[in-house]
């Protein structure tokens, strides 16, 4: 990469995408940006042991019951990714 | 409005435990993380936990991890949090502080998807840590030693993978060649892709060892290999010559054994026979027990079945694993093995427990083993087994642990002088109703009834040397009884003390003589039988006497002092006499300091209120060193040194001070520090204690010397953790007490109350609550107080559980099968009301859990409970697959039954794949029999689950779904009177005041809502435009609301002053403006005024005070068994001062985990207007020369920062 590249706004972005995951792009779509989401929150309630509890004594499971079926949730949060539309 | 955040209960539930030797000894300890609580818990060898330290470190604890560096004694923590930074703590015995070794930052702090901290991996020779996040990130530190041997660590290594979600990682053990550390991955990057879900289906969960190459600091992907697709867990299994390394995934249904180089051994877990066949077995908690010769897993299934692993293996080849049943406890969050063979299990819910090994699994029992693996058609046939009584386990200690709080009540039902705190607590078979006393459990050893009304009592020793006391000495009115303290107590009459005679005072004088001091003279009785004895002159007689074991001053009627020193020879000399102004109301003389000859400080309180300290030194006898107005005549004094601690295990160092303590006619209890020097006082502070007049006695707590102060209830001053503590004692109203130490009981109390004589001890010190626990069936959901009949009502229920018939004949057929009849454990009742040892019950539901059912399935009943007698007056489970979930008494206003309860359910209830129900009800009970039973009146169809009834102008207000509704009581069914369906989610909470309503919605926080009788119409003329998933909601004032949210943040909101006077003032109350809403919103926006994280799920909120005549606070409880307060400020001065200590403290003590403090308290929100007195209160655990700094810069002196964090303490609880 050029020097005079690194401050190219694309590259940034670029860059910043690359870093974070789930930083948008121009062309995200709704259920890009869904699972994304999703992941997010999962992650989140598995972070915070209390809303841990919270989901296992609302769905009566322990919590590494808990635990275990939101990590296999971040798989496919939001079902079926839609059929691309080639252009 | 300011408030200042308390917490009173640190948090109960245990999120991750580790075990190790953290202060250096070798007593093995447990590290374990609460929340945010960091504590440091040490097993006894009588099997009581003791806690050494506990910590708040303001940030979300997520894993522990423990490491040893070759050849040290010491183990390191390392913890994984929520301020992206790894810390690496050592416990400093000296100090008992958790000491920050070190602190890498290396991303965002929150508990984020792709920041590491969620797993925490050692390299089992202590040369690395790897830290990951749920997705991609994963690090590796290496640890090494200084020249110094000082721990360093190193810049972070690399071990990334993107678009991949990370289960479970786990250390390899490899002896001494480059550290790996093993990973369950799954990439998700071709499923994201892929719309046919083709490769969905076929995603496939690797385990992968990453190798840390120590010679070029480099870490590299070295061997990843597809592993079963259920796995969720690693485990290290020894290498490097103790076994054959490698790891144990442990997968849904199985675990395996896999290696490098290695093929799979695999063997099926055991599962119970009734489990249903769609559920899986999943492994929740492990814990490795290692010996020089063998090792072993405990493997703890979700059910709650520990499973011992064992590999047959010649330290390279593992030839065959096996599983075998070991015993059955609740379902742990953590295990460890303990080397003094102790199995300590963190429960995820309710109480912890200390386990002993009675053997360790090596008698036949239901085993798999990896050499009997059928494969069917089916998949792998499992083994199946009973859970059976313990059988290599017992138990041997119990830790409280409320977690969660489901619902929380404060009122004062047993009409005692505070009020008590009822929370429902604990999930499914090990569910209770605990009732919380601020106070310390006493624990009574025998009680005895005297021959007349005491009204006094003392114990001596006959030596100064002697461990324990030898008399109890009892006065009456007109006579003294003396009795001896042995085997058994007994009356004597050889003891020398005068018994015909009332007594003023009966102590150890001089080395080894007694003292008795009676209105008419002071008996002296020598070790050798001889008796002194001095007379009062004329016809006055002794009033009151103070004494410490070489000096004696007392008082003769009409105000005049007289002075005795015990002489080299042990005689008690007279050496000064003084007029006082007037009658004396009481006296007490400092302890005699350490290598000192006499105390310099004589305390003399008088009737026109005040308190003059006198000196004793021989230079200025009997002067007058300083005077103390008090507010109303003292009744009691007394000396107390309060040496907070000078290290140890104790905390912070601080110097000793002497307090003179005054319980005054008021019932107030003052406190003053006195100059060790001059004699000055200063810094008093007051607490009023109760009714009557507090007396007070010096007793021995924890080795320390303490203040026992009796008003109409027992109050204990005590240091713990270097803190000064003033505690009530649960216990009742006491006369006269004593401190009291024999054989059986070190340190115990005697006291007289009525005409028994009582010794108890106290127990659990440092504990501001002290709970009675009731056990319950269900997870209770709420409960309705019935303060006239003292009642409480419970709504209980639970998800994919057998109905009690189906539970008892599955009971039945095991027993049969097992051939055990059915001894008396047959019957409904039995099994309710059993205590929780239950040994005649050998299937308890409480260490077994409920057998699992299909998830629509739900069982549910509704109680009516005394909680006086802690009996259960009636019981109704409800029928067709219905579960309640809310209730309330209502008074419909023209009907004739009184009082009724309202209960609202749904019948068949799912939450997934989607949320769905058959159809929900609303109840009607009516009370019988004083309340003690219930009827159903009739069942009203509605359509959504009622999660929210209230009663509201003689009507029932119901929370059906979306739709909030106005119901009539009818004959056969409730009449719909009004509703409103403009609610956006679900109705969870309704509160009413006058004729305003508080509707809050499960995730759009609150509405207000108005009801016009007139036109018959509910509508909404406000509502809040912040989204706020609801989990509490209280109403504070006419335009103020409480609420919390899912997320852990506590908040008020209030409408503005002009928008409730024009809604007031307003004809048609806000109507018209109503109609003409924004934006689908109402036209009204209330205001946020209070923010607060309190970093945990609240789960319910209440309005009470805990001191009697004290101010009302917020009182909440959360899911993690915590209790809280949020005192409002009542003087600006005062925000200022704690705004600015919090400032301070923020910038001199950041928190312990490396999260910003104010970051944390702001983790959704901005905090708001809250002050954080848990902060504040680490003032104390500050160094010296910190503490001064701080003051300084609020012109304020440490110990007036001191006193009033104790003040605004008080005023809470």
């Amino acid at each position: 990469m050029q020097a005079s590249d690194r401050f190219n706004i694309n590259s940034q972005l670029e860059h910043l995408q690359a870093k974070y995951v789930g930083t948008g792009h121009a062309d995200l779509n709704r259920f890009e940006w869904a699972v994304n989401i999703h992941r997010d929150s999962y992650a989140s309630y598995i972070g915070h042991y209390p809303m841990l509890a919270y989901f296992a004594i609302a769905q009566n499971e322990s919590i590494g019951r808990e635990r275990y079926n939101f990590l296999q949730k971040m798989l496919l949060p939001c079902g079926l990714p839609p059929e691309r539309e080639d252009d | 409005m300011y408030l200042y955040s308390l917490t009173l209960q640190q948090p109960t539930g245990i999120l991750a435990a580790i075990n190790g030797n953290f202060s250096g000894t070798k007593t093995p300890e447990i590290v374990v993380a609460r929340g945010k609580v960091l504590e440091l818990l040490r097993p006894e060898s009588s099997g009581k936990i003791e806690t050494l330290l506990s910590t708040d470190v303001f940030g979300a604890i997520r894993s522990l991890a423990q490491f040893r560096l070759t050849g040290a004694q010491k183990d390191y923590i390392v913890v994984g949090s929520d301020s992206g930074r790894i810390v690496i703590l050592e416990y400093n015995p000296s100090r008992n502080t958790f000491d920050k070794i070190h602190q890498e930052t290396f991303g965002k702090s929150g508990c984020r998807r792709i920041v590491p901290g969620q797993y925490l991996a050692i390299d089992p020779k202590g040369r690395a840590v790897m830290i990951g996040a749920c997705e991609k990130q994963k690090l590796v530190y290496v640890l090494n030693r200084d020249t110094a041997a000082r721990l360093t660590i190193s810049s972070p290594l690399e071990a990334h993978k993107s678009h991949t979600i990370v289960y479970s990682i786990c250390g390899v053990d490899c002896g001494f060649d480059n550290p790996i550390f093993a990973a369950i991955e799954l990439d998700y990057s071709e499923a994201d892709q892929d719309s046919t879900g083709q490769a969905a289906s076929e995603a496939q969960k690797h385990l992968t060892f990453y190798e840390l190459d120590l010679g070029l600091n480099h870490v590299s992907r070295k061997w990843s290999e597809p592993v079963d697709n259920g796995a969720n867990m690693l485990v290290t299994v020894p290498g490097g010559g103790d076994g054959p390394s490698g790891v144990i995934v442990c997968a849904e249904n199985f675990v395996i054994y896999k290696n490098q180089g290695h093929p799979d051994v695999r063997a099926v877990i055991p599962r119970r026979a009734d489990l249903p066949a769609e559920r899986g077995v999943l492994i929740v908690s492990a814990a490795t027990h290692r010996q020089k010769t063998l090792f072993f897993f405990l493997l703890q299934t979700e059910y709650g079945d520990i499973f011992k692993v064992t590999l047959e293996h010649d330290n390279e080849h593992v030839s065959e694993l096996k599983i075998k049943y070991f015993d059955t406890i609740p379902v742990t969050a953590s295990m460890c093995v303990l080397k003094s063979g102790y199995l300590f299990a963190a429960s995820e819910f309710g109480n912890h427990s200390l386990y002993q090994f009675q053997a360790i699994g090596a008698d036949p029992d239901v085993e798999a083993s990896s050499a009997t693996l059928m494969e069917t058609e089916e998949g792998f046939q499992p083994v199946f087994f009973q859970p059976r009584g313990l059988k290599n386990l017992v138990r041997i200690e119990q830790v409280e642990s409320l977690m969660p709080i489901m619902d929380m009540k404060i009122s004062n039902l047993f009409e005692e002088e505070a009020p008590q705190i009822f929370t429902l607590c604990g999930r499914g078979p090990r569910s209770s109703l605990r009732i919380l006393r601020p106070g310390l459990a006493v624990s009574e050893m025998a009680v005895s009834q005297l021959p007349g009304v005491p009204s006094a009592v003392w114990t001596v020793k006959k030596n100064v040397n002697d461990e324990f006391d030898a008399y109890i000495v009892v006065s009456f009115n007109n006579a003294t009884l003396v009795l001896s303290i042995g085997e058994t107590v007994e009356e004597v009459s050889d003891s020398g003390f005068l018994d015909t005679t009332p007594s003023l005072a009966v102590s150890l004088i001089g080395d080894d003589s007694l003292m008795q001091v009676h209105p008419s003279g002071i008996r002296h009785i020598r070790e050798d039988g001889r008796i002194n004895e001095w007379r009062t002159p004329g016809k006055r007689t002794i009033v009151k006497v103070g004494s410490n074991r070489l000096q004696v001053v007392i008082a003769l009627s009409g105000g005049e002092l007289i002075y005795f020193e015990v002489d080299m020879t042990g005689q008690l000399m007279e050496v000064e006499k003084h007029e006082m102004s007037g009658d004396v109301a009481c006296l007490d003389i400092a302890p005699v300091p350490e290598g000192r000859q006499r105390s310099r400080f004589l305390a003399v309180g008088s009737y026109d209120n005040t308190i003059r300290i006198l000196s004793l030194d021989p230079d200025d006898c009997m002067q007058i060193l300083s005077v103390q107005s008090v507010s109303s005549p003292p009744e009691s004094l007394l000396f107390l040194e309060v040496q907070a601690s000078v290290g140890g295990e104790d905390g912070a160092d601080h110097p000793a001070s002497l307090f003179l303590n005054a319980g005054l006619q008021n019932g107030v209890l003052f406190r003053t520090v006195v100059d060790m020097v001059t004699g000055q006082l200063s810094d008093s502070r007051s607490r009023f204690l109760g009714l009557r007049p507090p007396k007070l006695f010096s007793i021995v707590v924890g080795g320390r010397a303490a203040m026992l102060c009796l008003s109409s209830r027992p109050w204990l001053g005590y240091i713990h953790r270097g803190r000064f503590l003033l505690t009530p004692l649960s216990y009742e109203t006491l006369e006269y007490a004593a401190s009291f130490s024999s054989d059986q009981c070190v340190e115990g109390v005697v006291a007289v109350a009525g005409n028994a004589l009582r010794v108890f001890t106290i127990e659990r010190l440092g504990e501001t609550f002290n709970e009675t626990a009731i056990p319950l069936r269900y997870t209770p959901r709420k409960f309705v107080l019935q303060p006239k009949k003292k009642l409480l009502v419970i709504v209980e229920s639970d998800q994919g559980a057998l109905t009690a018939e189906e539970r008892e004949a599955a009971k039945k057929e095991c027993f049969e099968a097992a051939g055990m009849g059915e001894n008396g454990n047959g019957n409904l009742e039995q099994m309710e009301n059993g205590d929780d040892e239950n040994k005649d019950d050998p299937l308890s539901d409480e260490q077994y859990g409920y057998p699992k059912a299909e998830s629509d399935k739900w069982v549910s009943c509704i109680r009516v409970l005394d909680p006086r007698t802690a009996t259960t007056t009636c019981l109704l489970e409800l029928q067709d697959n219905e579960a309640a979930f809310s209730l309330c008494s209502v008074n419909f206003h023209d009907k004739e039954y009184g009082t009724l309860l309202a209960v609202g359910t749904a019948k068949g209830l799912q939450f997934s794949p989607k949320r769905s129900m058959v159809t929900g009800y609303i109840h009607v009970y009516r009370f019988l029999e004083d309340g003690k039973s219930l009827e159903l009146l009739h069942k009203t169809q509605v359509e959504g689950v009622p999660l929210a009834l209230c009663q509201f102008q003689g009507r029932l207000l119901a929370g059906i779904g979306s739709v909030l509704r106005l119901y009539d009581l009818g004959k056969k069914r409730l009449l719909k009177k009004c509703e409103n369906k403009l609610f956006p989610h679900n109705i969870v909470s309704i509160n009413t005041y006058r004729d305003r309503i508080y509707v809050g919605d499960i995730q759009e926080s609150f509405h207000f809502c108005k009801y016009r009788r007139d036109e018959n119409q509910l509508y909404i003329f406000a509502d809040d435009c912040v989204p706020r998933w609801l989990t509490a909601a209280h109403h504070i004032d006419f335009d103020t609301v409480a609420g919390a949210d899912k997320f852990g943040n506590i908040y008020f909101v209030r409408l503005p002053q002009d928008v409730s006077d024009e809604i007031e003032e307003d004809p048609t109350g806000g109507k018209i403006k109503w109609e003409q809403g924004k934006l689908n919103g109402a036209p009204n926006k209330v205001e946020e005024i209070v923010q607060f994280h309190v970093g945990d799920v609240v789960t319910s909120l209440q309005k009470a005070s805990l001191v009697p005549g004290g101010g009302e606070s917020v009182i909440y409880g959360t899911v993690m068994g915590s209790l809280g307060a949020l005192l409002a400020f009542t003087s600006r001065d005062d925000v200022d001062f704690f705004s600015h200590l919090e400032m301070h403290m923020r910038q001199e003590h950041p928190p312990l985990c490396g999260r910003d403090h104010m970051a944390y308290r702001s983790a959704y929100f901005p905090v708001k207007d809250v002050i954080d007195g848990d902060l504040c209160e680490q003032f104390p655990t500050l160094p010296l020369d910190l503490q001064r700094k701080i003051a300084d810069e609020l012109d304020r002196t440490p110990s007036e920062i001191l006193k009033k964090l104790e003040e605004i303490r008080n005023k809470i609880i």
